[in-house]
């Protein structure tokens, strides 16, 4: 009899998925307001993590028919100790008769949140819910001059650590078949005759001789056959196929004069993070360039960065002419995609702000996807209309302000609306 | 495969399959075979050719004992992919609801805490019978759960009256296939929402979506889908004809005037989704099919409902019998033997009442206890069985645990089979609990004077019928608003939960206006009314 076992642990994992999406769905309301008080709550380094949704129970319920309490009934419990017939004893509180299996469970009295965990990705999914990455339609191929080499089939030509053996010598065989396979006949024909000459009664030594002397030429024929030729050999080809880029380079410009105070620093660091978060989704290998200035620009790390001390005054060019060096040697446009983000409090010794403007427009905008500006102050100073102006002119440079740490969600959306759907 | 073609006397006619004449195996009968050699090999870690070899031997044990089964058809398993089953109620397939989402979100939360441990196996009850086992268990376990689910589920699938009468193994797969592709389908053209919204009200009346007294017709796939178009088509006629408010003839106008007073429907109707189905006047027809599917697979799940003692404790009862029967032929190792009696004592265990962990009788423990106590009763009967069961004592016992498989649900089976001697020792008792009373009060105890009252009390306990609030449809207001009454019967004076109002609204999303519930006491008294008025439609 035919018996079965089928090993069913490579096909359809997930099966449920499509009744979590349709969970996901029902509560979609809930898991927003859940990621926007994330991110509005969070550390930098744990935004990048999933997040427990709670959502209340009866929401989630489904109602039945069921019994309530009160009522008669009469319930059979196993292990009895020292009750007789008769005994009365104190109702157990809220128990009805001692546990009465599992059925009232799904009432909805209970007040437990139902709790589950987002994963990173959909977690990721609804934070960047019909965000798109700015001119993305400009990676293309013919940009980003990065090559991967990749096996396509065979050549007659390469370079001997490219030989592939068996390929040759089966090239090898078919070769010696084809060549030698007319002499072969010819000599087994005549080889059949010398035979048949032999065996036949009569003087044949002549013939013979004649016959024998073409089946050595024959043979000497077929053994000049080479046993391998140049035209045999075959290499393993490998071609070179261009590939989107997938490294970015992330440039964080941010004013750390004496009027950025802590809260200030911290919109500017949930900025920052938005940004990292978004890129990560698009690119394989992500460098962050930290760049701090006041009235000079440094390249720090991260601690340094959003925990820096110092004060002083403002030249907000000094760290567009910085990271426009650090672009220029570090990051060459064919192989990264640069992206800038700066967060300052509108802030600028006043002749300066039109020197921004001018780096900004010439320098910096040409080799940049996409550059972000966000004010973390509501007065609005020179800077900010020089970088208005500036705006309105060209594609890939944006410009908003944020004031309180629940605006900069909204602000980084609006920043990164989808093509089409622009305020 | 299929392990025991049933003999059958020549002649005899196939009376549906099930209740054809079928010579059950005695105990007598079996003969041992000699002893084997040496035991399969007992690695921890399972291979295919493993379970093929452990398969063999117990699919030849099992034959020995005449357990008749469908077709097994064994598949392994990831925990993520059990996971997947238990979100959708155990089935291979089923359509796409978020309340399975929710299942599977819990469960799996569950189980990476580690609160809870994942079930050995799941078993369906389709023909052929699939077992899942999964990949984490070991060699030991695989043996169980094919022993357990291969075995002793599949007999009881195709050997208890319920199943054989309420579900048809050959086609729910096929069912729950077409069942999903039509929900897509709907979801396409509907849209989502008003697919879900649908959904969720059939699952709120899925108890109440079952006939419990009439047989069902049973149907293959294909009847099933050339019925739908002209279900489609009629259905609605009917439900045009029957709320038709302008008589076509005179005679018509007559017939219409008699029928005023009477009432509608004429009897109560206790299947509330078939009643939906037939009648709402303003579902559309797919959606009178989702509800149809809806209904059809809660009756599929009916009869395992019912049959949880029974089902568990013989299933238990010959993964038990058949491995120990394994062993003493030579086939088992020792350290195999422990390691499956060790999850198979885990299962069996009875927490007493006040225990931590105590949620109630175990329906394994009790069912593989009984079983246990037939057998025991057949071979050794005391006095006390003999007078207690004189058609049990000292007859066959492969006979007797054959008939008691067949013929009982776990209402009856208990009422019927559960012994003195097994309720000395759970140590069962009964309590009454009545709100008129201010204390709980021992009605019955495992003693002579008791043994009676406390088999009816349990058996009571699983009677369905009592477990789940009896409500039936009881009239439709035809000529005036529409409205639909239902009737909640109390069984000893249990009110119904708060929930019946939110059950309500979606009776109402169903019936389209407005729905009464009114309950019921013993002596006729409405003692509570719920109403939900029509939500305006669109």
């Amino acid at each position: 009899m035919f018996q079965q076992i089928i090993d069913r642990r490579l096909a359809g994992k997930n099966k449920s998925i499509g009744n979590r999406e349709r969970f996901l769905r029902r509560h979609k309301e809930q898991i927003r307001e859940a990621v926007k008080r994330a991110v509005d709550g969070r550390g930098i380094r744990d935004l990048a993590q999933g997040e427990d949704i709670h959502i209340p129970k009866r929401d989630i319920a489904e109602p039945v028919f069921g019994h309530g309490q009160g009522g008669k009934r009469e319930m059979v419990h196993p292990g009895n100790q020292d009750y007789v017939r008769g005994d009365r004893i104190e109702r157990p509180k809220g128990g009805g008769g001692g546990g009465g299996g599992g059925q009232a469970t799904d009432s909805g009295e209970g007040d437990d949140d139902f709790v589950f965990h987002l994963t990173k990705e959909e977690f990721m999914q609804v934070f960047f819910d019909d965000l798109a990455l700015p001119n993305l339609a400009r990676t293309t191929l013919a940009e980003t001059p990065e090559f991967k080499t990749h096996r396509a089939g065979y050549s007659s030509g390469g370079t001997p650590n490219n030989l592939h053996v068996v390929r040759s010598m089966r090239g090898a065989i078919g070769r010696r078949i084809a060549i030698g396979s007319e002499s072969r006949r010819e000599l087994l024909a005549l080889e059949e005759r010398l035979t048949a000459l032999k065996r036949e009664s009569g003087d044949h030594t002549e013939e013979i001789e004649r016959l024998e002397a073409e089946a050595a030429a024959l043979r000497a024929r077929l053994g000049r056959i080479p046993y391998l030729d140049p035209i045999d050999l075959r290499y393993r080809s490998r071609v070179r196929i261009p590939v989107p880029t997938a490294k970015a380079v992330m440039f964080c410009l941010m004013d750390v004069s004496g009027s950025m105070d802590e809260s200030r620093k911290d919109l500017a660091k949930r900025f920052f993070i938005l940004l990292y978060l978004f890129l990560t989704r698009h690119y394989e290998r992500i460098d962050i360039v930290f760049i701090r200035h006041h009235t000079q620009a440094q390249e720090v790390d991260e601690q340094n960065f959003f925990h820096s001390t110092e004060t002083g005054g403002t030249v907000v060019s000094s760290a567009l002419v910085l990271m426009e060096e650090v672009a220029r040697a570090r990051y060459p446009t064919s192989e990264w995609n640069i992206y800038g983000a700066q967060a300052s409090d509108g802030d600028n010794w006043h002749h300066d702000s039109g020197r921004c403007r001018e780096l900004l427009a010439n320098n910096i905008l040409p080799l940049c996807r996409y550059f972000a500006y966000v004010q973390v102050a509501e007065e609005e100073q020179n800077l900010w209309d020089e970088y208005t102006a500036l705006s309105a002119e060209v594609r890939n440079f944006a410009i908003r302000k944020a004031t309180s740490a629940s605006q900069i969600y909204p602000v980084f959306r609006e920043l990164f609306k989808k093509e089409g759907a622009a305020a | 495969m299929s392990s025991h073609p049933v003999p059958r006397p020549s002649g005899a006619a196939d009376a549906g399959g099930a209740d054809g004449p079928r010579r059950t195996m005695r105990a007598s009968d079996i003969r041992p075979p000699a002893r084997a050699s040496e035991p399969l090999p007992s690695p921890s870690d399972w291979s295919f050719d493993l379970i093929e070899r452990y398969h063999e031997r117990i699919r030849e044990t099992a034959t020995r004992f005449g357990l008749d089964t469908y077709p097994n058809q064994l598949e392994i398993i990831t925990a993520e992919q059990m996971m997947d089953a238990y979100a959708s109620v155990g089935m291979p397939v089923n359509y796409r609801h978020w309340s399975y989402g929710k299942e599977f979100i819990s469960t799996e939360k569950n189980y990476r805490r580690g609160h809870m441990g994942l079930a050995y196996e799941i078993v369906i009850n389709s023909n052929p019978c699939i077992s899942y086992l999964m990949e984490e268990n070991t060699m030991g376990m695989q043996a169980l759960v094919i022993a357990h689910a291969a075995y002793g589920h599949n007999s009881f699938f195709k050997g208890n009256y319920l199943f054989r009468m309420w579900t048809d193994a050959s086609s729910i797969i096929d069912y729950l296939v077409y069942a999903k592709n039509y929900i897509t389908e709907c979801e396409d053209r509907h849209g989502l929402d008003a697919v879900e919204q649908l959904l969720d009200s059939c699952h709120a009346l899925m108890n109440h979506g079952v006939d419990r007294y009439r047989r069902p017709s049973r149907k293959s796939l294909a009847q099933e889908l050339a019925d739908r178009k002209d279900r489609e088509a009629y259905a609605q006629q009917q439900v045009n004809d029957m709320w038709r408010t302008l008589p076509n003839s005179k005679a018509e106008k007559a017939a219409e005037e008699s029928a005023q007073t009477k009432r509608f429907p004429e009897e109560p109707q206790e299947n509330l989704l078939y009643f939906i189905e037939k009648n709402a006047p303003l579902l559309e027809p797919w959606q009178r099919e989702v509800v149809r599917i809806v209904r059809k697979v809660a009756q599929y799940f009916y009869p395992q409902r019912q049959t949880q003692v029974m089902n568990e404790g013989w299933a238990t009862f010959w993964h038990h019998h058949l491995l120990n029967t394994m062993y003493d032929d030579g086939h088992l190792s020792d350290g195999m033997m422990i390691e499956w009696l060790k999850s198979h004592t885990n299962v069996v265990y009875q927490p007493r009442v006040g225990d931590r962990g105590y949620t109630g009788i175990n329906p394994y423990a009790l069912g593989f206890a009984m079983y246990t106590d037939i057998k025991r009763m057949c071979e050794q009967p005391t006095d006390e069985d003999r007078h207690w069961f004189p058609g049990v004592a000292g007859r066959d016992w492969l006979e007797t645990l054959d008939h008691a498989m067949r013929n009982f649900k776990d209402e009856s089976f208990v009422g019927q089979y559960l012994s003195p001697n097994l309720m000395r020792e759970f140590r069962l008792f009964s309590i009454v609990d009545d709100e008129k009373q201010e204390k709980l009060e021992v009605s019955a105890i495992h003693d002579e004077a008791g043994y009676r009252r406390v088999r009816e009390a349990l058996s009571h306990q699983y009677d369905l019928g009592g477990r789940e609030p009896n409500i039936q449809v009881w009239s439709v207001n035809r000529r005036g608003d529409r409205s639909l009454t239902l009737r909640h019967t109390q069984h000893n004076d249990r009110p119904l939960h708060d929930g019946a109002q939110e059950v309500l609204k979606h009776v109402v999303r169903l019936w389209g206006f407005g729905v009464h519930l009114e309950s019921v006491n013993a002596a006729g008294e409405t003692t509570k009314r719920w109403s939900v008025p029509a939500v305006a439609t669109p």
